[in-house]
């Protein structure tokens, strides 16, 4: 390098030297710890004693791994597509040219702004089966009664305490080991504001000689969306996807606070049991290798993402 | 204006629309009603049938009896959470622009590799690291008589060292500034830190807003963080306070509950109204240059 080269390397290092020490310190340094403790029993009490892949293996058989791998599952590819279509659609909707605009948006965008423990709280009491403001809203509609399930009993022939119990209407929601998963995802639609403002913002950018041009071709409104405007957000879309998948393996706060896991463990988070065996069983290895399972599961998830993001993201003049 | 604004809509699509967008913002704002409704009833009227929306009596007394409960103290809690984000915003900014000044400004080898770097580190999951930050602090306190667990200074000591989103963000916002305005600078004679102070700085004031509106929130809002570095309730932050408050109070009082949790969100609520044209630029455009 010449003396202008080094010169500017140094410069340049001594500018990112907060992010360098921050990224060895911080980053670095715990993931590695965290590989390493993974193959460890680690109490916090005693120092880390290896012992290989014990760790691992163990979490092969762990009921309650599997268990909360599929709650974590089911609520992401419940939540992240419903997310995804009901802020798509309000975006598309504010996006037309009407007055008022900018109140509607507020309004959707106010619920993203509420701490998680504060809309927590509200959202229990609006779930709450005897008290709560849905209930009320259901049986207004004239949703009451109880659904049998006698049919689906028969027909899958169950019998005795394998019947599925009949469910009360309206139902109890987060005191129900069915419905309780259901209503985690419905408080999170109240939570998409903030990706609403990022869709208009991407709707605002779209170039209006496209559409003139769409018109011009005689293209419907259905056509307009699917070959206008839809491509056109797509790197937006995709973005939110890629975070929201992020986001979603990282649950814990609602379920925590809401329903601390039940009923029955059918909102028991995978970074919940994480957590529990982190510091409340303090099994730091264990928790350390659902970290790292975490981590690849993450990984191989946003490859995919960007692997299929070929077929249908749309960068433009790229 | 806007894109689809090519041809006047037609009277019966603008009413249709303004319809369905004020039956979905009255679903949207009516949890908000509602937890403001509870939060000035009586305890008895929380379990009337049917329930109303206006409290009769409104019983503002409820937000004095949450502010004088000795088992949450606002005071301290609010005290607390305020230490942590004033202390991450004034780390995060500082230390997040001049990393950013480095990757927009100056070009040095490796410049790119560490960038990507930095960007790919914002996947890991907090799991990843939660376990062994936690024994870093452990061990930190033990070997440097610095003590962090039992104190605030896990929550906020990262943010001195640059976040990825935050570098992201203002280097995006320091490459539109042209590079005439350096070279001026410079052949005045300026170094690049003066540069930096001098000129960067003062032109980047509403990306360093969005910078800080943002970890002001984030910090705010964290609940996990504090759940596992905060040891003592004298060091609860407000998310801690408000839950221990909601599970001693287990889903019977909840006019309080709901009293407590207003009090909570009040002050973000009235920070975005202040700064809002701030936060929806912000969200707008950090969410979009993917």
């Amino acid at each position: 390098m010449t003396r202008k080269d080094w010169q500017d390397f140094s410069r340049g290092i001594a500018f990112i030297s907060p992010w360098i020490v921050g990224f060895l310190a911080f980053t670095l340094l715990p993931v590695a710890l965290s590989l390493y403790y993974s193959f460890c029993d680690y109490s916090l009490l005693q120092s880390p004693l290896w012992v290989g892949t014990e760790n691992y293996r163990e979490l092969m058989r762990d009921d309650d791994f599997w268990r909360t791998l599929r709650n974590t599952g089911y609520y992401a590819m419940v939540a992240l597509p419903a997310g995804l279509m009901v802020s798509v659609g309000l975006a598309l909707l504010l996006n037309q040219n009407i007055r008022g605009q900018s109140v509607y948006r507020t309004i959707i965008f106010l619920p993203s702004l509420v701490p998680v423990v504060a809309s927590s709280m509200l959202w229990m009491w609006i779930f709450n089966a005897k008290l709560g403001l849905l209930n009320h809203v259901l049986s207004f509609c004239g949703i009451e009664g109880q659904i049998q399930f006698s049919w689906l009993n028969h027909l899958l022939g169950l019998q005795g305490g394998d019947m599925i119990q009949p469910l009360t209407m309206p139902p109890p929601w987060l005191d129900d080991a069915r419905t309780a998963m259901p209503a985690l995802i419905m408080m999170s639609i109240w939570g998409v504001g903030n990706a609403v403002v990022i869709y208009l913002a991407g709707l605002q950018d779209v170039p209006r000689e496209l559409y003139e041009a769409a018109d011009i071709d005689g293209a419907n409104g259905w056509q307009r969306l699917r070959n206008v405007t839809l491509p056109m957000i797509s790197p937006v879309i995709f973005f939110n996807l890629v975070m929201g998948i992020i986001g979603s393996l990282q649950t814990f706060a609602t379920a925590y606070i809401m329903t601390g896991g039940g009923p029955a463990k059918a909102t028991y988070f995978y970074t919940m049991y994480l957590y529990d065996n982190a510091f409340s069983y303090l099994r730091m290895g264990y928790a350390s290798a659902m970290a790292w399972i975490q981590l690849l599961i993450v990984l191989v998830l946003t490859a995919v993402a960007f692997w299929s993001s070929k077929r249908w993201v749309h960068y433009q003049g790229k | 204006m806007k894109a689809s604004s090519g041809r006047q809509t037609p009277l019966a699509q603008r009413i249709s629309t303004h319809i369905g967008l004020i039956l979905i913002s009255v679903g949207f704002i009516l949890p908000f009603v509602w937890m403001l409704s509870t939060s000035l009833k009586t305890l008895d009227k929380t379990m009337e049938f049917p329930p109303t929306f206006i409290p009769d009596p409104v019983v503002p007394r409820n937000y004095i009896d949450v502010l004088s409960n000795p088992k949450i103290d606002f005071a301290r809690l609010a005290r607390n959470t305020l230490v942590i984000a004033v202390m991450s915003v004034a780390g995060t900014s500082i230390s997040s622009a001049l990393v950013a000044y480095g990757f927009a400004k100056i070009r040095f080898r490796g410049r790119g590799f560490l960038f990507a770097l930095m960007l790919s580190t914002m996947m890991i999951p907090f799991p990843v690291t939660m376990v062994s930050l936690f024994t870093i602090f452990r061990w930190l306190g033990d070997h440097t008589g610095v003590q962090f667990l039992g104190t605030l200074k896990p929550l906020w000591i990262g943010a001195w060292f640059a976040s990825a989103f935050n570098v992201f963000l203002l280097r995006q916002f320091f490459l539109t500034i042209p590079e005439e305005l350096s070279d001026a600078a410079r052949i005045d004679g300026c170094s690049e830190l003066g540069i930096f102070w001098r000129v960067i700085l003062p032109l980047s004031r509403p990306a360093l807003t969005v910078v800080a509106l943002f970890t002001f929130m984030g910090a705010w809002n964290d609940f996990l963080g504090p759940l596992v570095y905060i040891q003592r309730p004298s060091q609860y932050t407000l998310a801690l306070g408000l839950q221990s408050f909601q599970s001693q109070h287990g889903g019977t009082e909840w006019h309080y509950l709901m009293a407590a949790s207003v009090l909570v969100i009040a002050p973000v609520i009235i920070l975005f109204f202040l700064a809002q044209r701030t936060f929806i630029e912000g969200i707008a455009t950090t969410g979009i240059k993917g």
